[in-house]
C-alpha cells in the first residue's frame, strides 16, 4: 500500500509549500478525490487540506462577487447575492449532486471535478486515454449514452459533468490562481482544455498551482438567468443536457445573451457562437432555433448519443423562449 | 506532532485515526463500533452513511476521518436524548418510514440536517423564487431536499410522512405540507 501524508495547509503559502512535493494533491471536501482514491484511480502520497484557506464570499466594488476557492457549494447557492444577481449560478449548483454533497463540496474542488465517463471509472477492465495516456479509448464505439458530442476527439468523448461550470462559464467568471511564480488568473473558459490528443491534460494549471478563487464579474442582466438541467431522473444525477443563459432584452430584440452548455461537451461549453448569432436579432423561436441549431453544427455524435444534437436544440429554445416570458 | 487535535463524536472526545485514508464512515464503524450509521454504496451515491458535521448532513463515506479534526460529529445514536428517541425517531416508528431499515440512519439524520437548511433559506432545485426570504417545506420541495438518500424497499410514502409530521409546522415560512 502506498503511504499517504495528510497536511492541513494554514495559508495559501504553507499550501504552495506542500503542494510542490511529487505525488502532492490538494484536497477540498474529498466527493471526487476520496472517490477516486478509493477506485485507485488517484493515487497521491501527500494530500494537502485545503479546506481552511478562503472561502468567503466579498462583493467587489464594481459589482461582482469574489467566491474563495474553499467556499462550500452550499454557500455559493445561499448567498443572497447569488440568488438575487446571478440565479444561473444558484439554480446550476442546486441541480448538481445531493444536498449532502453540496455541504462539503468546495468551488476549487467542483472546478476540477474529474470526468463521470464509466469507461474512466472502468480500472480494470475497459482502456481509457485520460486514466492511461496512450492506452485506447473503450467508450467510443462502446456505451456511449453519456458521453460529450462537442470538443470530442478520436482520443476521448468524455463529458465535463460540473453543473456550477457551466453557470459560470456563462457569467464569464474569472479564476484567481497562485503558485511559486505568483499569482495570475485564467478566464474559466479557459481552464479546461480539449482532449485533443492528450485528454490526461485536462487544465492549463501548472503543476502546484493553487486555484485560491473565482471571481464573477458584475453582469447586470444577469439578474434575467437560468439553468435547466436534463437528466434521467428527477433529481440526485447527472446532466444529460444542461443550459445556462442570461438575456439582455431591448424591447423584442436580443441586445446581448450569455449561454452555456453542460452534458454535452468535454469542457464547460460558451456558446460563442450561438450568442454571436442572437445579438440584434429578434427575440422570436425561430431566432433561438437558428443560433442553437449553429452551435450545434459542430457537434460530432456517436453511436448512442446522437439525440443529444436536438434535446441540447430544444432545450436551448426552451431556457431562452423562458427568459422571454414564454413558458415553454 | 498529532494528538493535540480531538473530534467530537456525539459528545464523546475522540482521537482521530493515525492513517489519513480512513473515511470517516470507517472511522464510526470500525474504530469507534458505531454501527448506526451504514455503508451503501461507499461512493456518495446512496446517502445512508449520512451524519450531521456541526449540524449540516454530509456523506461520511467521502470525508476522511482526519479532515474532521476538532469539528463535531452527531450520528444516528446521537440524537436521542436522556433515552427519549427524536421526534423524528419516533414519527418514523408511527409513520412506518423504513422496512429494512438500512437508510433510516441515514434519512433520519439527513432530515435533521434539510430542517435546519430549510430553516436557514437554502434554495433547492424546485424552489420557484430563489430571491425569497423563507421556504415552504411542500411535499415537492422535501422530495426534492432528500433526494439523495435513496430506499430501496420503496419506503418513501413512510419517510414524507414522518419528516412532514415532524417538521412541516416549523417550515420557515406560510404554507404546510401535504
Amino acid at each position: 500500500m502506498i503511504p499517504v501524508t495528510y497536511a492541513r495547509a494554514t495559508d495559501t503559502a504553507d499550501a504552495l509549500t506542500r503542494g510542490a512535493a511529487d505525488g502532492a494533491r490538494y484536497l477540498g471536501g474529498g466527493t471526487n478525490l476520496v472517490d477516486l482514491m478509493r477506485e485507485t484511480i488517484e493515487q497521491p502520497t501527500a494530500l494537502v487540506d485545503v479546506t481552511g484557506l478562503p472561502d468567503a464570499i466579498e462583493e467587489l466594488p464594481d459589482g461582482g462577487l469574489l467566491i474563495g476557492a474553499a467556499a462550500r457549494n452550499t454557500a455559493v447557492a445561499e448567498h443572497r447575492a447569488v440568488r438575487t444577481r446571478y440565479p444561473v449560478l444558484a439554480r446550476a449548483i442546486v441541480a448538481g449532486a445531493s444536498a449532502q454533497i453540496r455541504n462539503m463540496a468546495t468551488v476549487g474542488g467542483n472546478l476540477l471535478q474529474r470526468t463521470r465517463c464509466p469507461y474512466f471509472y472502468d480500472h480494470d477492465g475497459s482502456r481509457c486515454n485520460k486514466r492511461e495516456p496512450g492506452q485506447g479509448c473503450d467508450a467510443v464505439g462502446g456505451f456511449d449514452r453519456s458521453l460529450a458530442i462537442l470538443g470530442t476527439s478520436p482520443s476521448c468523448a468524455a463529458a465535463h459533468p460540473s453543473d456550477m461550470c457551466v453557470a459560470l462559464a456563462a457569467l464569464g467568471a474569472i479564476v484567481h490562481l497562485a503558485s511559486a511564480d505568483g499569482e495570475r488568473t485564467v478566464p474559466l473558459t479557459d481552464l479546461h482544455r480539449l482532449p485533443r490528443d492528450h485528454p490526461e491534460l485536462e487544465t492549463v494549471l501548472r503543476p502546484g498551482e493553487l486555484i485560491t478563487a473565482v471571481e464573477v464579474p458584475p453582469l447586470g442582466f444577469a439578474a434575467l438567468s437560468t439553468y435547466r438541467k436534463v437528466r434521467d431522473r428527477a433529481s440526485y444525477a447527472f446532466a444529460l443536457v444542461s443550459v445556462a443563459a442570461a438575456l439582455d432584452l431591448d424591447g423584442e430584440t436580443v441586445r446581448d445573451v450569455r449561454i452555456a452548455l453542460g452534458g454535452v461537451a468535454t469542457k464547460p461549453w460558451r456558446a460563442w457562437r450561438a450568442e454571436g448569432m442572437l445579438r440584434g436579432q429578434p427575440a422570436t423561436p425561430d431566432s433561438f432555433r437558428a443560433a442553437a441549431e449553429a452551435e450545434l453544427a459542430a457537434a460530432r455524435p456517436l453511436r448512442g448519443n446522437r439525440f443529444k444534437v436536438e434535446l441540447a436544440t430544444r432545450t436551448m429554445i426552451a431556457v431562452l423562449g423562458e427568459l422571454t416570458g414564454d413558458q415553454a | 506532532m498529532r494528538g493535540l487535535v480531538t473530534i467530537s463524536i456525539n459528545g464523546s472526545v475522540e482521537q482521530p485515526p493515525e492513517d489519513p485514508r480512513v473515511s470517516l464512515l470507517d472511522y464510526l464503524r470500525e474504530q469507534l463500533g458505531l454501527h448506526g450509521t451504514k455503508k451503501g454504496c461507499d461512493q456518495g451515491a446512496c446517502g445512508a452513511c449520512t451524519v450531521l458535521a456541526d449540524g449540516e448532513r454530509i456523506l461520511s463515506c467521502l470525508a476522511l476521518a482526519v479532515q474532521y479534526d476538532g469539528r463535531s460529529i452527531t450520528t444516528v445514536e446521537g440524537l436521542a436524548a436522556d433515552g427519549a428517541l427524536h421526534p423524528l425517531q419516533q414519527a418514523f416508528i408511527e409513520d412506518d418510514g423504513f422496512q429494512c431499515g438500512y437508510c433510516t440512519p441515514g434519512q433520519i439524520c439527513s432530515a435533521v440536517g434539510m430542517a435546519e437548511e430549510v430553516r436557514r433559506g437554502v434554495p433547492s432545485h424546485v424552489t420557484a423564487d430563489l430571491s425569497a426570504e423563507t421556504i415552504e417545506l411542500s411535499h415537492d420541495e422535501l422530495r426534492e431536499r432528500m433526494s439523495g438518500n435513496l430506499c430501496r424497499c420503496g419506503a418513501h410514502n413512510g419517510i414524507v410522512a414522518a419528516i412532514t409530521r415532524t417538521y412541516a409546522s416549523q417550515a420557515s415560512a406560510t404554507g404546510t405540507a401535504q
